[in-house]
């Protein structure tokens, strides 16, 4: 159903990168009539059902679920689904661009494959150790270990705390907050066959002993989880590890 | 020594040699506030550190921190500012924590033994 327009009072001033997929590409100004509880992808969405077809954009679970439709907005990286104009939008105006730190494909929507290679190089995978046989594990919840990783697990894999990583900018090689955080997940799951391995794969050159403690994954995290507090965590562990030699 | 335990030892040593420093940087600022009111002159700090095993003890550990901490955060900073990493990065930074020790240990033994 197209949303209603209003008049000009209430309008909101939208600047939108708008690119073909090359390195450079240009903002682009449009006015959105402003709407109650209006989100950013509301906006955008907007932008593209009524001003513009051609405007590109990621978006699916519009509920903050599924890490989608992350982008940068008025200069920080945000889930757009979730973010109020009103919080954001402070004189009226907004301006849209891609996440930060990734290739752009086209308009707002970049290419997450480096992002998602990077949980592979951490060894964010679960490496079974039972098989269908076997009973079913139990894990106390209030094990040291489960506990450790309450927040962890609810990562939606956005790439906000990676567009925001000051490190992957400058060490593109760098793992990041969100593949070391899944890292951390795993070695802390009492079920996984590969502790020292992902050990051994998140402590290298650009592993976590790279992270400077910046912290600005977590202030960036739309799902209020500390990256920094698993980076810490693995920076321990494979220490510990190193000294036990069981990191070759 | 692969690249993982490599960096997680580097990464104990700059911890250590951070927490080794941040005492020695109190204790070295206490005695400088202590010190200037009585004057402050080449005099009175020599007398104050001529022939003291202790103060000797102390800058030199004070120096050995430096020249351990200092390259491993410049290493750091240059290994992203330059985008690379390596045997030439890591040769230089080692030559580097050898002239921090030299000039400090010199500077420890002309105000402390000599």
């Amino acid at each position: 159903m197209p949303i209603p327009a209003s008049s000009a009072a209430d309008s909101l001033k939208v600047r939108v990168f708008r690119s073909d997929g090359a390195q450079s590409g240009r903002f682009v100004d449009y006015e959105v009539p402003r709407q109650p509880s209006q989100t950013i992808l509301d906006v955008v969405t907007y932008i593209q059902r009524e001003i513009d077809p051609t405007l590109a954009y990621r978006f699916a679970c519009r509920v903050g679920m599924c890490g989608s439709c992350a982008m940068t907005v008025n200069g920080k990286a945000r889930w757009t689904c979730r973010t109020h104009v009103q919080t954001v939008a402070g004189e009226g105006q907004v301006e849209i661009a891609p996440l930060a730190n990734l290739p752009v494909i086209r308009d707002l929507v970049t290419d997450m494959r480096e992002f998602f290679d990077k949980w592979a190089r951490a060894r964010g995978q679960f490496v079974p150790t039972a098989t269908r046989r076997d009973e079913f594990a139990k894990v106390s919840p209030e094990s040291p270990q489960r506990r450790a990783i309450d927040a962890t697990i609810e990562c939606i894999g956005c790439a906000v705390c990676y567009a925001s990583c000051d490190v992957v900018t400058w060490n593109p090689h760098y793992l990041g907050p969100a593949a070391l955080n899944r890292a951390w997940t795993l070695v802390n799951d009492v079920r996984d066959g590969d502790r020292t391995g992902r050990l051994g794969a998140v402590s290298g050159d650009a592993g976590c002993h790279a992270c400077h403690t910046q912290q600005t994954c977590t202030l960036r995290c739309p799902k209020h989880l500390t990256p920094t507090d698993s980076i810490a965590g693995l920076k321990r562990a494979s220490l510990l590890a190193a000294l036990r030699g069981e990191i070759a | 020594m692969s690249a993982a335990r490599r960096e997680a030892y580097l990464w104990l040593a700059s911890r250590a040699s951070a927490a080794v420093l941040a005492l020695c940087v109190v204790v070295h600022l206490a005695t400088m506030i202590v010190a200037v009111r009585s004057g402050l002159s080449a005099a009175d700090i020599l007398g104050r550190t001529r022939g003291s095993t202790t103060w000797a003890v102390f800058y030199a550990v004070f120096v050995i921190a430096v020249a351990v901490h200092a390259p491993l955060g410049l290493r750091s900073v240059l290994s992203e500012l330059v985008r690379r990493q390596g045997a030439l990065l890591d040769w230089t930074m080692a030559l580097l924590a050898l002239v921090l020790l030299a000039g400090g240990l010199r500077a420890v033994f002309a105000v402390t033994i000599a």
